[in-house]
């Protein structure tokens, strides 16, 4: 491309902000409202307006106002620091759960698709893991550890693994037969370099948009454990924390309930419109069925 | 074609209803062999996480007797697994009742959840869905995809508050929460059941409704439904009979994969409106660590998924027969 253009001494393409969000206004809406989500989570320290812990008995339940944007909980506490640093856990689990389980099922869907012996038995034990309800698979394996970030992240890779296999799976089938495979094969090529080289390059597309699906699943779970209990400890200022806690005065404050309820579908819509878009931009086949 | 399978066309229907039925073995294992092998596995000691903080060398062992992991792993699964054939799943650890009595007692509210809102989904999001794609590219189609895009984003327990705060609070039309058996009075039933559903099948709602505004936006192009059109059919009946029956296997399909969300969602949804059904007993199980009841209604949820995605499957058969695996 860029020789072509040289030979005809035209000017090299430029990359233009505007065109790109005209051309992709979903892709570009999503991704600057994560953007600013993940700024915001990183800058809390900076954003917030108080101590997100410190309790103040005298402030109890304040409604929203200058002074308490979005007002305070039952012990006093600022629902706005509490929201701003809520984005930490969220962002923190989706993206960390959509990077494990991305590689994870990316490892084991090339395998399932490539080698027909482990084929039958992974994907198995992928049908039996889909079988249970995610948020039901997680909750098991935290009713038999301590609470804390690193064991909701693993229960909630567990059940969300399946569903990149399959994905990745799928497509390797359907790679394995075309013509350049077996022209590769022919030649002599050793199967990792053919995986690596010719297959992998073929899942990158559909894995990303699955991968963005799955992050924004993996944060409606987390905020659904922390509201039901089973998810990071209480003292965590996690937004299904803060609904959990604002449940008893509900209907006296109900913003300690809705703001950060607002907040956490703000980021799953902002995931999900970005993996629309890049759905609709790799996949031009599939965005058409959809 | 159609005339050539005909005459064996029920035996093959058999068949292949007999092979799914099969299919069911080893998925419902894998998940027997999970739920049992996570407390054998999982890392650190259960048994001294499920006594508790302040538990005794005496009470942790008490525990570890109880849940038989006293005994060698294979001895511990021959028992499990021949208690669950001839449906026992074991004792709670708490209230030593046996978990499936627990979990019959408690079937009745989660069951009337579920059903209301599939009704109430499917009634609506199918037409609203049809609407869309007849409506392609107007307003209204905006509208349902804007909805369908938001509800994919609405944990459903923010919406179950919105809900609470609008129609109980503010306007008193609805109960706040709790659960009327149907037992004690037809509306009082339905009343406890409106919010829950709508709160629990927003986001299955828009699952569907977008997957019927993409598989009848693919039939309204094909030529039969110009051909429909041309020789006079009313709109609806060309809607209806011609293009909906033709875009149903997609439809179905997803009503089907769908259910998972329903009973995910069944666990949240019954702790905010606290309906005394099985989520419920799941959330006071998980706090009380007591793992012999999350084990069984691991194995109910599961199986309850199996089930519809056999019924699903099995309707293939009737809905296309094309359909053959």
């Amino acid at each position: 491309m860029a020789i072509l253009a040289d030979d005809l001494a035209l000017p090299p393409r430029r990359f233009s902000l505007v065109t790109a969000i005209r051309r992709n206004p979903t892709i570009a809406f999503g991704g600057l409202l994560l953007a600013a989500l993940i700024v915001m989570a990183i800058l809390a320290p900076l954003i917030a307006t108080s101590d997100p812990f410190k309790i103040a008995p005298v402030n109890r339940l304040r409604p929203p106002s200058e002074r308490w944007w979005f007002g305070t909980d039952q012990f006093g506490r600022d629902v706005f620091s509490r929201t701003v640093y809520g984005a930490r856990v969220s962002l923190i689990v989706g993206l960390s759960v959509a990077a494990f389980s991305s590689l994870l099922g990316l490892a084991l869907g090339l395998a399932c698709g490539y080698f027909r012996r482990i084929d039958g038995l992974v994907m198995r034990v992928m049908d039996g893991l889909m079988a249970i309800p995610s948020i039901l698979l997680a909750i098991a394996l935290i009713t038999l550890t301590r609470p804390g970030l690193g064991i909701v992240i693993v229960a909630i890779v567990i059940p969300e693994v399946p569903r990149v296999v399959r994905v990745v799976r799928a497509v390797v089938l359907s790679i394995r037969s075309q013509p350049y495979i077996e022209s590769a094969i022919a030649g002599g090529t050793k199967n990792t370099k053919l995986l690596l080289r010719h297959v992998l390059p073929n899942t990158l597309a559909p894995l990303i948009v699955q991968s963005t699906y799955v992050c924004a699943s993996a944060m409606l779970i987390e905020a659904g454990l922390s509201f039901l209990g089973a998810g990071v400890p209480p003292e965590v200022p996690s937004w299904g924390n803060i609904i959990a806690q604002g449940r008893t005065f509900f209907q006296i404050a109900p913003w300690t309930i809705l703001i950060p309820g607002t907040f956490l579908a703000i980021t799953v819509l902002a995931v999900n419109l970005l993996g629309d878009g890049l759905r609709d931009r790799l996949d031009p086949r599939l965005a058409r069925r959809l | 074609m159609v005339r050539a399978t005909q005459g064996d066309g029920s035996a093959v229907v058999t068949a292949y209803i007999v092979r799914r039925l099969f299919a069911v073995l080893p998925v419902m294992a894998v998940v027997a062999l999970f739920v049992f092998f996570l407390l054998r596995f999982a890392p650190g000691d259960p048994a001294a996480i499920i006594a508790g903080d302040d538990a005794t060398a005496e009470s942790i062992a008490a525990v570890r007797a109880k849940l038989g992991l006293d005994r060698p792993v294979v001895e511990q699964f021959a028992v499990w697994l021949w208690g669950l054939l001839h449906g026992d799943m074991g004792v709670s650890i708490f209230s030593n009742l046996a978990v499936t009595r627990l979990i019959a007692q408690r079937l009745e509210p989660t069951l009337a959840l579920t059903l209301s809102t599939l009704v109430v989904a499917v009634g609506l999001a199918v037409p609203i869905g049809v609407l869309a794609a007849w409506k392609a590219r107007k307003l209204v189609d905006r509208l349902v995809m804007g909805f369908a895009v938001l509800g994919f984003a609405m944990p459903g327990f923010v919406l179950a508050y919105i809900l609470i705060y609008f129609f109980a609070v503010q306007w008193q039309l609805l109960p706040v929460q709790g659960y009327q058996p149907i037992g004690e009075g037809f509306w009082p039933f339905v009343e406890s059941l409106i919010l829950p559903s709508v709160a629990l099948g927003v986001t299955y709602m828009a699952l569907i409704a977008r997957i019927t505004r993409a598989s009848m936006l693919e039939v309204l192009q094909q030529d039969y439904i110009r051909t429909a059109n041309a020789k006079g059919l009313a709109t609806d009946r060309v809607l209806l009979l011609h293009a909906l029956k033709n875009a149903a296997v997609p439809i179905v399909t997803v009503i089907g994969i769908g259910i998972a969300l329903l009973i995910s969602g069944v666990v949240i949804t019954e702790t905010v409106f606290n309906i005394p059904g099985l989520g419920r007993l799941t959330v006071d199980a998980v706090l009380k660590r007591d793992y012999p009841i999350v084990q069984g209604l691991i194995l109910v949820f599961a199986a309850a998924k199996v089930l519809v995605n056999l019924i699903i499957d099995i309707s293939y058969a009737f809905l296309d027969p094309r359909i053959r695996y």
